[in-house]
């Protein structure tokens, strides 16, 4: 039981090298599909202990806090790891069908075990309570990441992938420098110890200008990992030409480990007082989050490849959550707290739907949608709810993000905020429409015939999703909760 | 004096960077990233941080650049140039240097004695590590026990850098069973070098050896060993042929000993936890704490080096037996 927090990233880490010694495609994705589940079940372990008793502290390798590297799991992270180990739990069973046929046969063990690597790598850099440890998960997601999406089929899934290294690579560097700095400040890693270290430093003396210095590349660093416009500019190649497993994996997760990461520095280390109020961070963020909503929705409508529009959309859908995080209440962190579960629960949905699409049709172009809604009625039925939820119609988890967010802002009175949310919402009406009218209302093309529903195996998972996207808009305590909980804790500047 | 060095190795390495960003051959400019490395490796030994500067010596200066060749014999040698002057880049990577400056003014000064980060953590390591973990060489008890956590993720790192290369490039099996042909790339003609070679060899895996053995008492460990070992391999194929070193180290079998490698690592951790410890608190491994943690810190470097090892020649044997697209 008290082993838990090290065995929550231990199940992806060392099932990975598993992976490749069982060699056998299926066999290797049992191996990652068992240990996707036992992080599922330990996540919800380890939520409900945190729920009840606390905070949970581990020291790994025995050694206490300043000197060895801790774990430290509290309500935001034990959130943010359910969102995590829910959508990689879901992915991998949808995985089987849909890798066999993008992913070449040789390469698959390679598969799985990238996939696990990049899972261990999101688990690591939220369950842990330090900085550099942080950045050393960072560098396991990111990587695995960059090779999974070049294991796309189209040849243009390298520059995107290469497009993404370099991209992330300057961001991971910018943190790293940022930790760098706060550990010469400060001379300690661990996050608790960092955060009582640099409340002592006085706003005017020695080390004010390095930890402004460390602030900024950190709050760019993370801007480009979580895809903040304009330095999203990585994130609809990525998505696009990724093949379909490894878009929904990273659609609904890699973002908001990112957006985690800027919550723990800002609030955890940096002291909310001091970065909102000194820095003003919320005013930086809120410019970049209304032009991701607006832009990015607009670029959207635009797009004719239907998984690159949804990658635009994640974009706008980012945007709402730095807009949470910039309006500076409790409300509004809250409302960006659960619209990261509600995006990732909406994301892996649609992006599902694509994959299902992809693995009947083989491409997912508009005019490839003509006709599917007789042709695939569940999948086309699931992207339906799913876009409703995207849009933020009532009883869908969406709409319970967007309720809050246009809360936050009333309860600011910032009325024109306020619009533009809306207006990304009836944007977001504009281009899923375009899809719902191809697929329902446009005749089948003749030649096309053939094709059929999408294999059981895609369409479980994908209705659990949707499932899900409805459950939580109407059954709205836990995540509600969670959320609430979580920016109260956050708030208070301590890991409590 | 170490002012003078300082200053000298800093110009070099400014003009070593510079060049490289000029210059359109590629060849040049894998020639100098190697020289660069080399600066900064010389540059770790003045700040006396000789674990560093060996690692930097062995990656950067050695096996890197024997990797950017190998990639070069499947490119062109001759970077295109750019169709603008790319004006931006250079305004943004100018913002980034200045606000880089800003930050270090307040900082302390280089070696000064009262700044936070002697004053911290760092007396536990340097005073208490002998006691508490044993090494005379405290780094590798900060490396392998108190942030082990790390090194086994850097480790895992490594392993993912070395899948992901395989994954995205593909090595063939190209001899797989059929009798292996006259290589060209043999440099057979070339009778000095190959003795040479052959000579060095031997001496080149012992120190490998000493290195992962010796890492408790002076710079090195499993990163450098594994490395050097690796360095060793690729001599041997670079002139007895990259097929006879196929035959001897083959690809699957790189592969599980890189598994193997990480497993061992990961083992040891699990094992503590057997023992009724934390992962990786290797003092519940034997009967004392310090016996304990000697064992730890062995395994996991050794585990470290095997994995190194087999991913840097996977890498090499990646860009040198490409699957045909």
């Amino acid at each position: 039981m008290n082993h838990l927090p090290v065995f929550q990233v231990l199940l992806p880490l060392l099932g990975a090298p598993l992976c490749l010694l069982v060699r056998r495609g299926t066999l290797s994705w049992l191996v990652a599909t068992l240990a996707s589940w036992g992080g599922l079940a330990i996540s919800l372990a380890l939520l409900h202990h945190v729920s009840h008793t606390g905070p949970i502290t581990y020291n790994l390798g025995n050694w206490p806090a300043p000197w060895g590297i801790t774990y430290h799991v509290d309500a935001l992270n034990a959130f943010v790891l359910l969102i995590v180990t829910t959508v990689a739990a879901l992915t991998l069973p949808y995985a089987l069908q849909s890798v066999n046929l993008e992913i070449s046969e040789e390469n698959r063990p390679l598969f799985y075990t990238l996939l696990l690597i990049c899972l261990a790598g999101l688990l690591g850099i939220v369950i842990t309570g330090d900085a550099f440890n942080m950045y050393v998960f960072l560098e396991l997601s990111s990587l695995s990441a960059y090779a999974l999406i070049g294991l796309g089929k189209r040849r243009r899934a390298l520059t995107a992938a290469f497009q993404y290294l370099v991209m992330g690579t300057i961001g991971a560097t910018f943190i790293l420098i940022g930790i760098g700095l706060l550990y010469s400040l400060t001379g300690t890693l661990n996050i608790q110890d960092l955060a009582s270290r640099i409340a002592l430093i006085p706003a005017s003396a020695y080390g004010h200008r390095t930890l402004i210095t460390a602030f900024a590349f950190l709050t760019v660093g993370f801007s480009l990992k979580l895809a903040l416009f304009p330095l999203h500019l990585w994130l609809p190649n990525a998505y696009t030409y990724a093949p379909s497993v490894v878009t929904v994996f990273l659609a609904a997760t890699a973002t908001k480990v990112a957006v985690y990461m800027l919550l723990r520095f800002s609030f955890s280390i940096l002291g909310s007082r001091f970065v909102f109020e000194q820095l003003t961070l919320g005013k930086i963020m809120l410019l970049p989050s209304l032009a991701a909503i607006i832009i990015a929705s607009l670029v959207a409508i635009f797009q004719y490849d239907i998984k690159r529009m949804l990658a635009y959309s994640s974009v706008a859908q980012i945007g709402y959550m730095t807009l949470g995080i910039s309006l500076h209440s409790h409300t509004g962190l809250m409302a960006g707290i659960l619209h990261m579960f509600n995006h990732a629960l909406m994301k892996g949905a649609l992006f599902m739907a694509m994959g299902a699409v992809s693995y009947r049709v083989g491409s997912v172009y508009l005019t490839d949608f003509r006709g599917l809604g007789r042709r695939m009625p569940l999948t086309m039925a699931a992207f339906v709810l799913g876009g409703l939820s995207l849009m933020g119609v009532p009883l869908t988890a969406g709409f319970i993000s967007k309720w809050f967010l246009v809360k936050a802002a009333l309860e600011i009175g910032w009325w024109s905020v306020t619009a533009i949310i809306l207006i990304g919402s009836l944007l977001a009406v504009i281009y899923i429409w375009r899809v719902v009218e191809t697929a329902y209302f446009n005749p089948l093309h003749e030649i096309e015939h053939g094709q059929e529903e999408a294999p059981l195996g895609l369409l479980i998972p994908l209705w659990v999703l949707v499932g899900a996207n409805l459950y939580f808009g109407i059954d709205t305590s836990i995540p509600v909760d969670m959320a609430s909980w979580a920016a109260s804790a956050l708030l208070e500047g301590t890991m409590q | 004096m170490e002012l003078f060095i300082d200053i000298t190795l800093l110009t070099f390495l400014c003009i070593t960077a510079m060049a490289i960003t000029v210059i359109r051959k590629l060849f040049c400019a894998v020639m100098l990233a190697s020289i660069f490395s080399l600066l900064c490796a010389c540059l770790f030994v003045t700040m006396d941080a000789v674990d560093v500067a060996f690692t930097e010596a062995a990656v950067g200066s050695g096996i890197s650049t024997v990797l950017m060749l190998a990639a070069l014999n499947l490119t062109h040698s001759r970077e295109k140039r750019p169709p603008h002057q790319p004006l931006v880049a250079l305004l943004v990577v100018g913002v980034t240097g200045i606000v880089l400056m800003y930050g270090t003014m307040d900082l302390p000064v280089f070696g000064d004695a009262a700044a936070p980060i002697h004053h911290h953590v760092a007396p536990r390591y340097i005073e208490q590590s002998p006691l508490e973990v044993g090494p005379p060489n405290f780094v590798t008890s900060i490396l392998a026990s108190y942030r082990g956590y790390d090194t086994l993720a850097e480790t895992i790192v490594i392993f993912t850098a070395g899948l992901s290369v395989i994954a995205l490039l593909g090595i063939r099996d190209r001899y797989a069973g059929r009798p292996i042909p006259s290589d060209r790339s043999a440099m057979k003609d070339y009778v000095v070098l190959r003795i040479v070679a052959k000579m060095l060899m031997p001496f080149v895996f012992l120190f490998a050896l000493y290195v992962q053995f010796h890492g408790d008492y002076g710079a090195g460990g499993g990163f450098q060993a594994g490395v050097i070992f690796a360095s060793g391999v690729i001599i041997h194929s670079l002139t007895l042929g990259r097929d006879r070193t196929l035959k001897a180290f083959p690809h699957q079998f790189l592969r599980g000993l890189a598994t193997v490698g990480v497993l061992i690592y990961g083992g040891t951790g699990l094992a503590s936890i057997l023992r009724g410890g934390n992962f990786l608190d290797y003092s519940v491994l034997a009967a004392t704490q310090l016996k304990g943690q000697h064992l730890g810190i062995f395994l996991v470097e050794l585990g470290v080096g095997l994995t190194v090892f087999s991913i840097m020649i996977l890498m090499y044997y990646a860009f040198s037996y490409r699957r045909e697209p």
